[in-house]
């Protein structure tokens, strides 16, 4: 199977890492991948911070790039819910206002073919055993897109509790907001670091090693969080947790 | 323009240029669950229960006595009109009769009211009353310290909201009871015993189908 | 053009209002307990219901399709309502309302009302307006009396004094009640139970010798002209059957068609509103009653945005709402920066809507509601009439930052851009220049790299808000795409 890699841009430009590690995985699951160098941004800050119109041409961008591939992985919850629920509205109403010429037809023809990175194990290939290995302990945070715009429901935590040697505990409050929310770290940086704080507490009296999430935007949020407070805690991918394996393990 | 008019010309403005909304879709459960006649009243007793009614369960001639004991603590109590009087037969105390004239304040003197009801809706613990002869005026359960409510089982006992809005009348004035009078308004927590009845007694009354 | 009333004076930007509250470590904690205990009783409340989403769809539908038909079930309402003895009045603002209800209560030679808590009386501040008028306006329901004992603002649409511990409304009761009639008990500790006594004494004697009372009302049958209070300590009761006199004040919105619509409403409601099977009260009539109940019945519906918002085909579903308070128990926003920095009667993810909708985006305190979230969606899920709460706030951003159609006074406007977006609208414009240019995003990515020893450890200007509580991520040596290059570029 040919899939393509929406690595998404904060991946690509912060977190090669995830981007590594999901291709590493896909291909030890036998999976062909490729990465379409014409992709760059959904175009969701825009979208959320209220330019609609600025996100226009990146969702003309992002789905010409991916124009013939039956699959478009991507690792990260908020990106693929960025085109699952919004692409189709974003072109709707640029169609309504005599903008983007076929911009409906290319969202439409798209968006059944984008899937976040636990949503491709689990219901595309059919594993939960992505034969990883990881001797530590973990904890999961669900993104809000991923969990709630998605509904990856426990796809996230079966993968993370077949890793061999992974013990996984439960983190109190777990879907709750972590106080990311794009934009919103900036504009409300008050409430944005309470929550940020009260989530890594949870995290931390889990006494988990490692913070696990599907979304490298909640985790820069939550890794920046621990470590200006210098908080023995480590952050990690989902994926990069997947990749892991016992003949080259991450550390 | 009055406005009147310009609220409901705004109105034809704002919606001109839509299509009808969908149909609304009704396929919500009637009832959740099936239950017996017998299982249904032990339901409302359960519910009733848990909201901090108090229950009883009686027939026609245990009614009397135990109305009376109900009552025991009650010098004065406030009957509607249309009560069977009956029901009243072994208590003690004196009977007030709700007047048009009667003020509020006469009234705030009453230790009890005895009521019938229109209902009761088992899924939800609730009663409800709708002014007719063995109910009186809404404010005799509502000054009075302690309301006491005969529901007749099982032809007063529907299971759910939707069987209870089928058999009201909805231009008579309706009054639904849940447990006491409670607030949640000191840190979301419930407190039973604000300013209607802190006592409500329900009584479950066996009334055979004839 | 008159701005929108919303019974509250001007407010300063939500960021710096909730900075503020999330320092406040007694507000933090009394609402973190309150909203966690009610959320996760409502969780209970909703799960015994399996058809709570067919509930939730149906309640949806409702109100969608009463809104597009609302002028047809305002008349039949209209007509309900004067056939059952009552009679109806339009008020178009807060203004016209506040008017109608002063000449009311004039009218009858009163000077006192006991009030049914209502958020409509709230947002037009009619207590404020009959004050004014020499008229006494005394809030029954027990979180208003501390509310208004406290001179203090609503900060929660259903329990208006979820801001305060039981220790703080024991001072209030001790230090107020006696200037507003019988005085608190010497020796009132901060039991609850204790607590509710108090006010049930306190006004036991108001409700005794009212003549007028004013209430709002959950819902409004056009069918039959029946009006449904729903409430839970019997200050309801008092008000509506007690008075000769009864005001309701509702926002047309309220209204429903049918009789047997409620019975959709009265299975969502109390469940994601106290988290309860059903509230302990719900009082519904239709006109009056001879021999029952108050003789005189006046029902002013009330406008006072609700047409702008309805003209707005994406804003329109806030007025679906039906004030149950379920997205406010659930937001993590809400639970930190508390009711008051949302500056309007309508706090939490509802009123970052429908504030905006009902006064327009023009002050700092409406212009920065739409961004008063994380988008995290917990509103939309709990919703028991599916408003898509971030849906509309991405709208009213865009609103916020690029202007555009609009209804204020039933007036259609184009809306300029608000001020102060401008840094903001360039940034956005140049990331997405650069994000529609690969070539481009490359080099700019390999600068960043070929700079990341330079990390700074604090940013300067808008970047400051990251960096005084957080710390930047490490840069790379090199971006993905450089990676795969090398790693995988020769192989297709």
């Amino acid at each position: 199977m040919r899939v393509a890699l929406f690595v998404t841009c904060v991946n690509d430009a912060l977190y090669p890492r995830t981007g590594i590690a999901v291709v590493r995985l896909l291909e030890r699951l036998g999976v062909d991948v490729d990465f379409p160098a014409a992709q760059s941004c959904c175009g969701q800050p825009q979208y959320n911070t209220g330019y609609r119109r600025e996100a226009e041409p990146l969702l003309r961008r992002t789905a010409e790039a991916f124009a013939g591939y039956d699959h478009v992985v991507t690792p990260s919850g908020s990106c693929a819910a960025m085109v699952r629920a919004h692409y189709p509205r974003i072109a709707r109403q640029a169609a309504r206002e005599g903008r983007g010429s076929g911009l409906e037809r290319l969202a439409e023809e798209f968006v059944p073919r984008v899937y976040e990175l636990t949503e491709f194990l689990v219901d595309v290939l059919g594993v939960t055993d992505v034969g990883a290995y990881f001797p530590h302990t973990v904890t999961y945070h669900p993104s809000c897109h991923g969990l709630r715009t998605l509904g990856l429901g426990e796809r996230p935590r079966r993968l993370l509790a077949a890793v061999k040697g992974l013990e996984l505990v439960a983190l109190p409050g777990a879907e709750e907001c972590c106080g990311f929310g794009g934009t919103f770290a900036v504009k409300n940086p008050g409430v944005s670091a309470a929550m940020g704080a009260d989530k890594t507490a949870a995290a931390l009296a889990t006494g988990a090693e490692v913070l696990c999430g599907a979304d490298n935007s909640c985790l820069a949020h939550l890794d920046g969080t621990l470590r200006h407070a210098g908080a023995p805690l480590r952050t990690l991918h989902l994926a990069e947790i997947l990749a892991s394996a016992e003949e080259d393990p991450l550390p | 323009m009055s406005t009147k008019d310009r609220i409901l010309s705004r109105i034809r403005r704002a919606t001109a240029q839509n299509p009808d909304a969908p149909p609304i879709p009704r396929d919500y459960l009637r009832t959740h669950g099936t239950r017996t006649p017998a299982e249904t009243a032990d339901l409302l007793a359960a519910h009733l229960t848990e909201y901090r009614a108090r229950v009883h369960r009686t027939d026609e001639d245990g009614l009397p006595l135990l109305l009376a004991r109900l009552l025991s603590a009650s010098r004065t109590v406030l009957v509607p009109l249309g009560l069977p009087p009956h029901w009243l037969s072994a208590a003690d105390a004196t009977r007030i009769h709700d007047r048009a004239g009667s003020t509020p304040r006469d009234l705030d003197g009453v230790d009890s009211a005895v009521t019938g009801c229109a209902l009761a809706i088992a899924e939800t613990g609730t009663i409800v009353l709708d002014g007719g002869p063995d109910q009186g005026r809404r404010r005799i359960t509502l000054i009075p310290d302690h309301h006491v409510c005969v529901v007749r089982v099982p032809a007063q006992v529907v299971d759910s909201v939707p069987q209870a809005l089928e058999r009201l009348d909805p231009a008579r004035p309706l009054t639904w009871i849940s447990g006491p009078s409670a607030t949640s308004d000191i840190e979301l927590d419930r407190v039973e015993g604000v300013h209607g009845p802190r006592t409500l007694d329900v009584v479950l009354l066996d009334t055979p189908a004839q | 053009m008159t701005r929108t009333n919303l019974g509250m004076p001007s407010f300063p930007p939500f960021p710096e209002a909730a900075g503020e509250a999330v320092r406040d470590e007694v507000l933090r904690a009394n609402l973190r307990r309150a909203t966690h205990t009610i959320r996760d009783k409502r969780a209970r409340a909703v799960t015994e219901l399996t058809d709570w989403d067919r509930l939730r769809a149906a309640g949806k539908a409702v109100k969608d399709h009463t809104l597009r038909h609302l002028d047809h079930y305002l008349l039949q309402l209209e007509a309900s309502v004067t056939a059952a003895g009552g009679t109806v009045h339009w008020a178009a603002d807060a203004d016209e309302a506040n008017r109608i209800v002063t000449g009311l209560v004039l009218a009858t030679g009163e000077r006192e009302v006991v009030k049914v808590k209502s958020m409509a009386t709230q947002e037009i501040g009619l207590n404020e307006a009959l004050e004014a008028a020499g008229i006494a306006a005394y809030e029954t329901d027990l979180a208003e009396l501390i509310v208004q004992l406290g001179h203090d603002r609503p900060s929660h649409i259903l329990v208006p004094a979820i801001h305060r511990n039981r220790d703080e409304i024991r001072d209030i009761f001790r230090s107020e009640m006696a200037s507003w009639g019988r005085p608190a008990p010497e020796d009132l500790g901060d039991d609850p139970r204790e607590l509710a006594e108090a006010a049930r004494l306190h006004l036991r004697e108001k409700f005794l010798r009212a003549k007028v009372a004013v209430s709002g009302a959950n819902f409004m049958v056009a069918e039959t002209g029946t009006m449904v209070v729903l409430e839970s300590e019997g200050n309801g009761r008092m008000c509506l059957t007690l008075p000769e006199t009864l005001i309701s004040v509702v926002g047309i919105e309220k209204v429903v068609p049918a009789f047997r619509d409620l019975e959709v409403f009265l299975q969502t409601l109390p469940r994601s509103s106290t988290a309860e099977r059903m509230n302990p009260y719900t009082t519904m009539w239709t006109g009056t009653t001879d021999g029952d109940g108050p003789s005189a019945f006046h029902l002013v519906l009330l406008d006072n945005g609700r047409t702008d918002t309805l003209a707005d085909e994406t804003g329109r579903q806030a007025l679906r709402c039906i004030r149950c308070s379920a997205c406010l128990n659930v937001c993590p926003v809400y639970e930190r920066a508390g009711g008051h920095a949302y500056g309007s009667v309508y706090p939490g993810p509802i009123g970052a809507i429908l504030s905006p909708q009902l006064r327009g985006t023009g002050s700092d305190i409406d212009a920065t509601l739409p961004y008063a979230s994380t988008l995290c969606g917990a509103c939309y899920e709990v919703c028991p009439v599916a408003i898509d709460i971030p849906e509309v706030l991405v709208h009213l951003r865009e609103r916020v930052v690029q202007g555009g159609p609009a209804t204020r006074a039933g007036v259609r406007v184009r809306l300029r851009p608000a001020h102060g977006h401008t840094a903001e609208r360039a940034a956005m414009r140049a990331a997405r220049l650069l994000l529609d240019h690969p070539g481009a995003l490359r080099t700019a990515e390999r600068l960043l790299a070929r700079a990341r020893r330079l990390r700074p450890r604090r940013l300067p200007g808008p970047g400051r808000a990251w960096t005084d509580t957080r710390a930047l991520p490490d840069i790379p040596a090199e971006p993905f795409r450089d990676w795969w290059l090398r790693e995988r570029g020769n192989r297709h």
